[in-house]
This record gives structure tokens, C-alpha cells and sequence, in this order.
């Protein structure tokens, strides 16, 4: 049971209409349609609410199982900005996009049935708590074997799956879907 | 439904349920079906690491951004950022954002006609300490009307941003004055149903910190999921 020293968490607030103010500095400068490096990849979609209505005002941080750590740059510039780590924000129409790392298995090498994904925190108005999501990449071969999609029933399994885009290698296309028909799977915390 | 293995849940009242109708924004945005429970071995993704290079200076002077200084009443916000043992959270990335006194956001939706101050963007950041520490000087944000419902009016606050040491320590939030008429009355601050929680969203007036004839301080401190020996939540309640 607790100790008298443990704290119970702060409780979270909605990031509300205006964090731009405190939160754009840190937007990825990564132009959206240069990719860098074969170690790269490029997600798009859009992010809707229960009524299909494009979300216009939401963040979005993506979280790789790659390396996550502080890579010095050529420039100033380069260097704050962590590995594995981009902020995003949704366009009017609701739309995102971002280049980053291609995200690795959790422990590669050792187990092979896990396939790699990349953490989706979502924040907007009208979300008092920020939403925890997963999304993987539809061409990964160990999706078939991932011990959390298979965790998830078939239907909505899907929900967590980036589609990519036959036209462009290293290009995927994945929606949010706040709630309703399609609802994406969100994770307890 | 207390497997250790499983990722522990918040004291319950001590979270905002996701649909929350008095605050009408969640009604079409949060999700209905069940959230799924990972076990901890899936959630236990670490960092992002910020360095001190993203801190410029003044991101933690609110009234030194500008070449004139903002109006309204000069204060200090400070605290410590702490993790479930009360241990500090050191390097903790802190981001914050407010309105200006008159109770008006630099932003392009906010529609509200008090004016702007040229001499305020009400945006900055700072890394804590080795003691877990922040602090920044800024002026009170004033209440504001908003659309939730008639006469609807925000309480003063000044929003939070905190990275700790992993997924599940990341945090954003809001900071309250003590004794504001408005809390009571506000839907956001009401979603959460603990009186405790929702009070330790409330800061403290700090006559220690403040400075004669210059400005009032303020004490705050933030508690994030975890523990700094053991980062990705192997501990329990």
C-alpha cells in the first residue's frame, strides 16, 4: 500500500484552442515532402470526430521504439530535436503529416514476433485527458505475430494500421478517429 | 483487475472521465469504446531527452520577451516537479502558456475583444533542476468568456506542459490561483471529481518567494506518474 512519501499524480486539464502560444516552437522543421534518408518514413491522415468533422486544433506527438535520445546536429537548429520524437499539429482540415525515424522493434533480435509501432499521444480541445494510441505500418510482416494486435479483436485491430502508399516507399496514410463508426483503439492510463 | 503486470490505472476521481457533457468540447471528441489495458512491458517506451539548447533566454521571463513590459500584475510561478515517491524529476522538459492580464490569448482564434498586449505573447519553457525546480516570471492571466454555455466564464490559469522520464509520466494541465470565484463554477475544472485532486491544481500564494514592492509569487508543484528508480512504473501503490 503507499508509503507516506507517495504522491498520487497531478490531474490533466485539456490543452484547450490556444497552446500554440506555448507549444509551436517545438513543430517538426522537417519539410514533409524531403525525405532524408532511407531511415526515414512519411505519415499522413487526418484526424476526425464523431460526426466525421475534421479535428483543425489537435496535437499530436509520435513516440518511436527507435533510439530516442538527444542526436547533436550539423546546426543548432538540427540538434533540438530528439530522435524518435516529433510534434505535430492538425492543419484546418484536420490533416497532419511528419517524417521520422522508421520505428524499430522493441528489442530486435530477440523477439521476432513483435512488430515495431510507434506511440501516438493525442491532444485537443475538448479531450480533458490526452489519448494514448499505437500505429504500426501495414507492410511490416510481423504485424501478423504482434502479441498487442493480436490482443485487439479483428475489427478493430485495423484501427492501428498505417496503409502504405503503393505509389511512394516509405509513405503511409493513417487516420484518428476520435469516436463513432471506425473509432480508433485507445490504451488505458 | 489488479494484475501487477497490467498498466495501473489513476486513482480513480483523481482523472477527468474522457466524456465529460458539462464541458460540451468532449461531446463529439472523446472516445466511448473501452480503452484497452496494455501490460507495462508494452508501454514502457522512454524519453524524448531535451537538451538545454531548446531553452532561449527570457522562455522563462514572460515580461522580458517584448522591448516594453506587459501590463498587469507582475508574478513569480515556481515549483518542483516530482514523481510518485516525491523524488524530483530532473531535466523534466516544461512548457507553459497563458493569456495576458486582460484576459486575451495571442492567437487567432481567440475572438474575445480585450485587447492584446504588445509587450506580452504569454509563451515560454524551462528545464527543472537537480531538485526538480522550475520557475518563471510572468503576469497574472486573467478569467475570460468563452462558448461552453452562458455566461460561461474560465477561472485564471496558466496551462502546463511536463515530459517526465517515460510515455506514461507525460502530463498536460492546467495551474489555478487560490481564491477564485470562478472555479466552482467551471466545467473543466469540475471534470475532475476528486475535491483533493482538482485542489492540488490550485497554487499557493509564496510571501517567501514574492519581493517587496515588485511582485507576488506563486508555488506550485506537479506530481507525474512514476518513479525515478524505477522509470517505467514497476512499483506499485
Amino acid at each position: 500500500m503507499s508509503s507516506d512519501s507517495s504522491r498520487i499524480p497531478s490531474s490533466s486539464q485539456t490543452v484547450g484552442p490556444y497552446f500554440r502560444i506555448g507549444l509551436e516552437y517545438l513543430l517538426e522543421r522537417t519539410s514533409a515532402g524531403a525525405m532524408e534518408s532511407q531511415g526515414t518514413i512519411e505519415l499522413c491522415g487526418q484526424v476526425l470526430d464523431r460526426d466525421g468533422a475534421p479535428v483543425p486544433d489537435a496535437l499530436l506527438e509520435f513516440w518511436t521504439s527507435a533510439t530516442v535520445s538527444l542526436r547533436p546536429g550539423r546546426n543548432a537548429e538540427q540538434s533540438t530535436f530528439p530522435a524518435g520524437f516529433r510534434r505535430v499539429l492538425t492543419d484546418g482540415v484536420g490533416k497532419y503529416s511528419l517524417v521520422i525515424e522508421r520505428p524499430a522493434a522493441d528489442e530486435p533480435g530477440e523477439d521476432r514476433t513483435k512488430a515495431p509501432y510507434m506511440i501516438v499521444l493525442v491532444f485537443a480541445r475538448g479531450l480533458l485527458r490526452h489519448l494514448i494510441s499505437r500505429v504500426y505500418l501495414g507492410d511490416e510482416r510481423t504485424n501478423k505475430t504482434d502479441s498487442v494486435l493480436n490482443g485487439i479483436s479483428e475489427e478493430r485491430r485495423a484501427t492501428l494500421i498505417a496503409q502504405p502508399d503503393e505509389s511512394r516507399a516509405g509513405a503511409y496514410t493513417w487516420d484518428i478517429i476520435l469516436q463513432g463508426i471506425g473509432e480508433t483503439v485507445f490504451f488505458a492510463w | 483487475m489488479n494484475d501487477p503486470s497490467m498498466v495501473e490505472l489513476a486513482v480513480p476521481g483523481t482523472q477527468p472521465d474522457f466524456h465529460f457533457p458539462p464541458y460540451v468540447s468532449s461531446i463529439a471528441r472523446s472516445p466511448r469504446m473501452p480503452l484497452v489495458r496494455l501490460q507495462k512491458t508494452h508501454m514502457k517506451l522512454t524519453g524524448p531527452v531535451f537538451g538545454n539548447e531548446l531553452i532561449r533566454e527570457h522562455d522563462n521571463d514572460l515580461t522580458a520577451q517584448h522591448n516594453g513590459e506587459p501590463i498587469g500584475e507582475r508574478i513569480l510561478v515556481h515549483g518542483r516537479v516530482l514523481d510518485e515517491d516525491g523524488k524530483p524529476v530532473r531535466s523534466a522538459l516544461v512548457e507553459v502558456w497563458q493569456a495576458n492580464a486582460g484576459g486575451r490569448y495571442r492567437h487567432m482564434v481567440d475572438t474575445y475583444d480585450a485587447p492584446l498586449d504588445p509587450n506580452f505573447s504569454g509563451g515560454g519553457r524551462m528545464l527543472t533542476d537537480d531538485q526538480g525546480r522550475y520557475w518563471f516570471k510572468t503576469v497574472k492571466p486573467g478569467p475570460y468568456p468563452w462558448r461552453n454555455h452562458h455566461n460561461a466564464w474560465r477561472p485564471a490559469h496558466i496551462h502546463f506542459s511536463l515530459f517526465g522520464a517515460g510515455i506514461l509520466s507525460r502530463l498536460v494541465t492546467q495551474m489555478y490561483f487560490p481564491g477564485d470565484p470562478l472555479q466552482p463554477l467551471d466545467p473543466i475544472f469540475n471534470s475532475i471529481p476528486d475535491e483533493r485532486a482538482r485542489e492540488r491544481l490550485v497554487s499557493r500564494l509564496d510571501m517567501d518567494r514574492s519581493e517587496p514592492n515588485y511582485m507576488l509569487a506563486y508555488e506550485w508543484d506537479v506530481v507525474l506518474r512514476g518513479r525515478t528508480d524505477t522509470p517505467f512504473e514497476e512499483g506499485h501503490r
